[in-house]
């Protein structure tokens, strides 16, 4: 809402010393936050209104040239050459006499142009930034000045405007009246409500009305205007107001219903009275109805908009936009003003389902004042015959009636308690009073209540608390106390939280940067990725309106935006490139249920809580890594080493080792991965991630690096280990041995390892396998592992006779697993 | 080798002579004076103090000796052993010190030379912030509660206070998730989590929730779709809207520093009457210090009480959000949102481990 401080001045009588600055701060305080405060361009000198008293059509130019003698208050008229042809003789006119410097540091002299003399110029909006009208200059209406008075002062020129945002809850705020009543409030000065103007009683109807839908509309009220000048345009100020305000002014009738929405906050609806057909009805559409709008869209009707009809059938989108067919034109002289009170949530959903946003709906979603219609329409009719002749018809057709606003009943110190300070004895009272309130102290038991009716423009105030925010902040928030709430003893972090700040520190400090991931995908993402068509991850939660059309989707996994990052981070030159990512993803079941929807006037049951829960697809906790080009970089000490398959399967289990869980690994084929180099993490056997190198048709796919490695941990699937069991180090010395065992080259060596553990028994402190070889020496399909073992007794120092032994047993479970030979 | 029962002539025992033992010395000497460095000292230590060195082959004669004379060979022997030890010990000093004067210095590098080999990591500013906040709360007395990303479109807004139609709702441009009508949501605030925490906790409930949210912005110098916002709620008896300019104001002492406190601003929310924006009091802001906006907050709307099952007259509570990135933004003087989103590893990396 954009609002100048001279209509506001209209109707509160702020201090003449009140700078914009301070009035913009009122705002502030009073909860309306301030956007911008737009002050006048600089004008500076000469600027006086002049009248036109003759004009010589200069011939033999390219274009249409002027010379005028203008009356600007001096004794002797000016001459001025002006190359706007919209103005006649007796015009008034905006004249900049030489001195005078425009908007811009436009300076005014007289100059020669056209075979004259030119002494000063005749001003367009434009020139004055007072718009962006270049068509011609401006002209005053009416009687609005004399010549020689100062144009600055008459056209407002020094009027600064302070543009609003308006919380939803104070639809009054979208209007001069709303905002003249919170600065009268926030001055203490007094305030002239416009919305009490005094409207004629009338028992005769202004056009037959028939509401069917009730509910929809609460009040349809009509008034009708006839024998208006058609050409009469609007006049100078309320043009002038309007712009400020940020519409365009396009003919009287248009321009009088905005004023009227702006001065008051009712939006209201002009049709032409002789293009109407008949009754209007005011219902719900029915299916397949169309109506072409004022914007010559032809839309289709849905059963929930509200229309307007005459025997045509809709003639109008309530509250949304007005029909093509009844518009007013250059050729209407009988106008039938509409002011309604249309149901706020019908509304809402019409504007939405149309996508016709309007000044209109903006201010019925949030609620009119119902008590405005009469007044609403009588101004309306009042301006439009007062600049556009006719006359008023004495009819007036309202339809339904204002509801009456039911009353709160609240204890009169709940603001003390809810502020946490004591106001001052009848601060309640007046505040509300002062909002309009209709007060009355003492419950009918006699305690310390009060019942509050609020006013009719007022919709939001429906509950103690509501009256509440009125007291506390027209007190003033700023005097409320600052104290600590009793403090009550928390259990710290949870076992889950720790563990993810270990695991984002056990990543970070092993060389991995984090980045935060788009959770936004492409479906064609899965078609790089290799996936099978059935593969779960391709099932998908979709956006209805995604920012980027091609990515409607949220990811099933972290890999996508964590190798999007990489991408970006080589192509802006890094070589290097180690991401880590913790995030939740989307995981829809395969059959969801049903989103209950639950009432909210009370806890719903255990049983619709867990529905809602059930409901939305499971969001684990994933951690993800990517990582590109050398993880050991060449230098002066030597060589450098590429990323490979085992420092992703290794990222894996420095995230295990993090938060205390053994993660087996086991191969797989599985995309993105390479099929031969990826690693599934299992933890008792169920999987909980993967981890490898990427396929190279997914390094093509994607524009990777070659040999992009990447692993991927669901951190919700691992046991949480509260707490760890101490182990028993001994103090005896170890007793080393170490073996090499041939094996099929496909046995894993995780595998032997594993069966060396079992063979050897407790004894085995330590295994650690320490090289590979294949080769000519043990043939081919074959692979030689090395092992040190490292035995030890927690009680006594073992001897190398026991040693051998567990040795031995260890080589015979290999022997008798995996047919294994020992090398000697 | 003689034997203790072996008839001998004591003077047959020649290595036990003061002469002999005199010459084993002065060999010694010699020996030690000549080695030029710490490793030819320990080459020749051996010959002269070791076990087959002469005077330790006498010390194994001595039983010859007859018993009378033992003890005057025993005196002999041990001086001179003292003295090739002393002589030893002078000269491995001495090299010694020659080492450390020469040798090391021959050995020095350069350590200034980088040592890069493995890169370096680095916590996004984000995360270390909301973990920087979620512990200020927590030393209060809170817990972290949590919620998922994608939420019941009655947990973001229907048990916050929000009707059907209105256009509060709107104002939170939703990104909706197909098919139309399927009650779900892409969070559009921290805010559900505060109902989840109200329906399955305790009360009394003092929480704070980190975490991502999103709405329908394209991503710019100063908007971006997915961000992070943390959100504190309190609820017990006899909450108020001092309380909850108390703690705002410790949390700003906290993030800012000890002059640091907060305003309040009249303002709207479904789920909080009254409500109120708060301006914190930033000493470092650009251009001097003054008064940033920072979220919002107010007192938790009963309606929302209600819907949790919390009577409103016996509990009330106070509630407040602010946004991470927007906080860094001014905090850290990042001038680019975009800079927070794209995962460059020159912006990330330069943080470390906390922002």
């Amino acid at each position: 809402m954009r609002v100048p401080v001279s209509w506001l001045r209209d109707h509160v009588a702020l201090p003449e010393r009140l700078t914009v600055v301070e009035v913009a701060d009122a705002f502030v305080r009073a909860g309306l936050e301030v956007e911008a405060v737009h002050q006048p361009g600089p004008v500076s000198g000469p600027l006086v209104v002049g009248r036109v008293q003759e004009i010589e059509e200069l011939t033999g130019f390219a274009k249409p040239i002027r010379y005028c003698l203008v009356d600007d208050g001096e004794p002797a008229p000016r001459g001025v050459i002006c190359g706007a042809t919209n103005f006649a003789v007796g015009d008034l006119v905006v004249l900049a006499r030489p001195g005078t410097v425009l908007p811009g540091d436009f300076a005014i002299a007289a100059r020669s142009a056209y075979g004259r003399t030119s002494d000063g110029m005749i001003c367009s909006a434009a020139e004055l930034r007072l718009g962006d009208d270049h068509t011609g200059i401006i002209v005053l209406t009416g009687d609005a000045a004399a010549p020689g008075d100062s144009a600055v002062e008459v056209l407002g020129l020094d009027d600064a405007v302070i543009e609003l945002a308006v919380t939803p809850d104070r639809g009054y705020c979208l209007s001069v009246r709303g905002l003249a009543r919170e600065l009268a409030i926030a001055f203490d000065v007094a305030y002239a409500d416009p919305g009490l103007l005094e409207v004629p009683q009338t028992r005769v109807a202004a056009w037959p009305v028939r509401v069917e839908d009730q509910h929809g509309c609460r009040r349809f009220l009509i008034r009708q205007v006839s024998g208006l000048d058609a050409a009469a345009g609007s006049p100078w100020w309320m043009r002038r107001r309007l712009q400020l305000a940020g519409m365009r002014p396009i003919s009287l009738a248009v321009d009088v219903t905005n004023y009227v929405m702006l001065e008051l906050g009712q939006p209201m609806h002009a049709f032409d009275a002789t293009k109407l057909d008949g009754d209007l009805v005011v219902r719900r559409a029915t299916e397949g109805e169309k109506l072409t709008t004022l914007d010559g869209v032809c839309r289709e009707l849905d059963p929930d908009d509200m229309v307007i009809c005459d025997s045509t059938g809709p003639v109008s989108l309530a509250a949304v936009m007005g029909g093509e067919s009844t518009e007013i034109g250059p050729q209407t002289t009988s106008l039938l003003l509409e002011a309604a009170i249309w149901d706020p949530a019908s509304v809402a959903r019409a504007a939405r389902r149309h996508k016709l946003p309007s000044e209109a709906a903006r201010r019925f979603e949030r609620g009119v004042d119902p008590a405005l219609p009469p007044v609403a329409a009588e101004l309306a009719a009042t301006l439009l015959t007062r600049y556009g002749g006719g006359e008023i018809l004495p009819g007036r057709t309202d339809v339904g009636a204002r509801s009456a606003q039911l009353p709160v009943v609240l204890p009169i110190d709940l603001p003390d308690r809810i502020a946490g300070r004591t106001y001052e004895r009848g601060a309640t009272v007046h505040r509300l009073s002062q909002i309009g309130c209709a007060v009355q102290v003492g419950g009918a038991d006699g305690s310390t209540t009060v019942t509050v009716v609020p006013p009719s423009w007022r919709p939001d105030l429906t509950q103690p608390a509501d009256l509440v925010e009125e007291v506390l902040r027209l007190e003033g928030y700023d005097t409320i106390p600052s104290e600590l709430p009793p403090a009550p003893p928390g259990r710290g972090l949870t076992a889950t939280q720790r563990r993810r700040r270990t695991v984002s520190r056990a990543l970070a400090g092993a060389g991995y940067v984090e980045v935060l991931p788009s959770p936004f995908v492409s479906a064609s993402t899965w078609d790089a990725f290799g996936l099978p068509e059935d593969d779960p991850r391709r099932r998908t939660v979709a956006l209805l309106n995604p920012l980027e059309s091609d990515r409607d989707q949220l990811a099933t996994t972290l890999l996508p935006g964590l190798l999007e990052a990489l991408v970006r981070n080589v192509a802006r030159g890094q070589r290097e490139v180690a991401l880590y990512a913790m995030a939740q993803v989307v995981q829809p079941h395969a059959n969801a249920a049903a989103m209950p929807d639950p009432w909210v006037l009370g806890r719903p049951s255990d049983a619709e809580i867990a529905a809602l829960i059930g409901a939305l697809p499971a969001q684990p906790l994933h951690v993800g890594t990517v990582l590109a080009g050398h993880w050991e970089r060449p230098g002066w000490w030597g060589p450098g080493r590429s990323v490979t398959w085992a420092d992703a399967v290794q990222a894996a289990r420095l995230v295990g080792h993090a938060v205390d869980v053994d993660l087996a690994v086991r191969a797989v084929a599985r995309p993105p991965w390479h099929p031969g180099r990826c690693a599934q993490l299992q933890v008792d056997g169920q999987p909980v991630g993967f981890a490898g190198e990427l396929h190279p048709a997914v390094v093509d796919a994607l524009g990777l690096p070659p040999g992009t490695c990447a692993m991927e941990l669901d951190l919700d699937a691992l046991p949480l280990t509260d707490r760890h069991p101490a182990p028993v180090v001994s103090a005896y010395p170890p007793v080393l041995q170490d073996i090499a065992l041939v094996v099929d080259a496909a046995v894993p060596a995780a595998d032997l390892t594993t069966t060396l553990r079992r063979g050897a028994g407790e004894l085995l402190e330590d295994v650690r396998l320490f090289d590979v070889y294949t080769g000519d020496q043990i043939g081919p399909g074959k692979r030689s592992l090395a092992f040190a073992l490292r035995f030890r007794a927690p009680d006594r120092t073992l001897t190398a006779a026991e040693a051998t032994a567990a040795r031995d047993a260890a080589v015979t479970a290999a022997i008798e697993t995996h047919g294994a030979t020992l090398r000697s | 080798m003689s034997g203790p029962n072996d008839a001998y002539d004591p003077k047959q025992v020649a290595v036990l002579t003061p002469e002999a033992l005199a010459q084993a010395v002065e060999d010694a000497e010699k020996a030690f004076a000549q080695a030029v460095d710490l490793d030819e000292l320990a080459a020749v230590k051996p010959a002269h103090l070791g076990d087959r060195s002469p005077l330790l082959t006498a010390r194994r004669e001595i039983g010859a000796l007859p018993p009378k004379a033992r003890a005057e060979a025993g005196k002999r022997l041990n001086h001179s052993r003292t003295a090739v030890q002393a002589a030893f010990d002078q000269r491995r000093a001495a090299l010694a010190v020659e080492r450390n004067s020469r040798t090391l210095r021959e050995e020095a590098v350069d350590v200034t030379l980088p040592w890069d080999r493995v890169p370096v990591g680095a916590r996004h500013p984000i995360t270390a912030l909301c973990e920087r906040i979620a512990d200020v709360f927590v030393a209060m007395g809170y817990e972290v509660a949590e919620g998922p990303e994608l939420e019941a479109e009655w947990f973001n807004f229907d048990a916050l206070n929000f009707p059907k139609d209105h256009p509060a709702r709107t104002m939170q441009d939703s990104f909706y998730v197909a098919p139309e009508g399927s009650g779900m949501v892409l969070r559009t605030h921290t805010s559900p989590v505060q109902i989840r925490a109200l329906l399955e906790r305790e009360l009394p409930v003092y929480v704070v929730c980190p975490g991502r949210t999103f709405r329908t912005d394209a991503l710019d110098a100063t908007h971006t779709p997915v961000f992070h916002q943390i959100e504190g709620l309190a609820v017990d008896k006899g909450i108020t809207m001092a309380h909850l300019k108390g703690t705002l104001d410790a949390f700003a002492r906290a993030m800012f520093g000890d002059t640091s406190r907060i305003r309040l601003r009249p303002s709207f929310f479904p789920f909080t009457e009254p409500s109120a924006e708060p301006d914190v009091w930033f000493p470092e802001k650009k251009g001097g210090p003054g008064w940033v906006e920072w979220g919002g907050c107010g007192m938790v709307n009963p309606n929302v009480l209600r819907a949790c099952g919390i009577d409103p007259d016996v509990y009330s509570g106070f509630a407040f959000g602010m946004g991470i990135e927007r906080t860094l933004m001014f905090r850290n003087g990042i001038a680019d949102m975009r800079d927070m989103v794209e995962g460059d590893v020159r912006f990330t990396r330069a943080f470390g481990m906390e922002a």
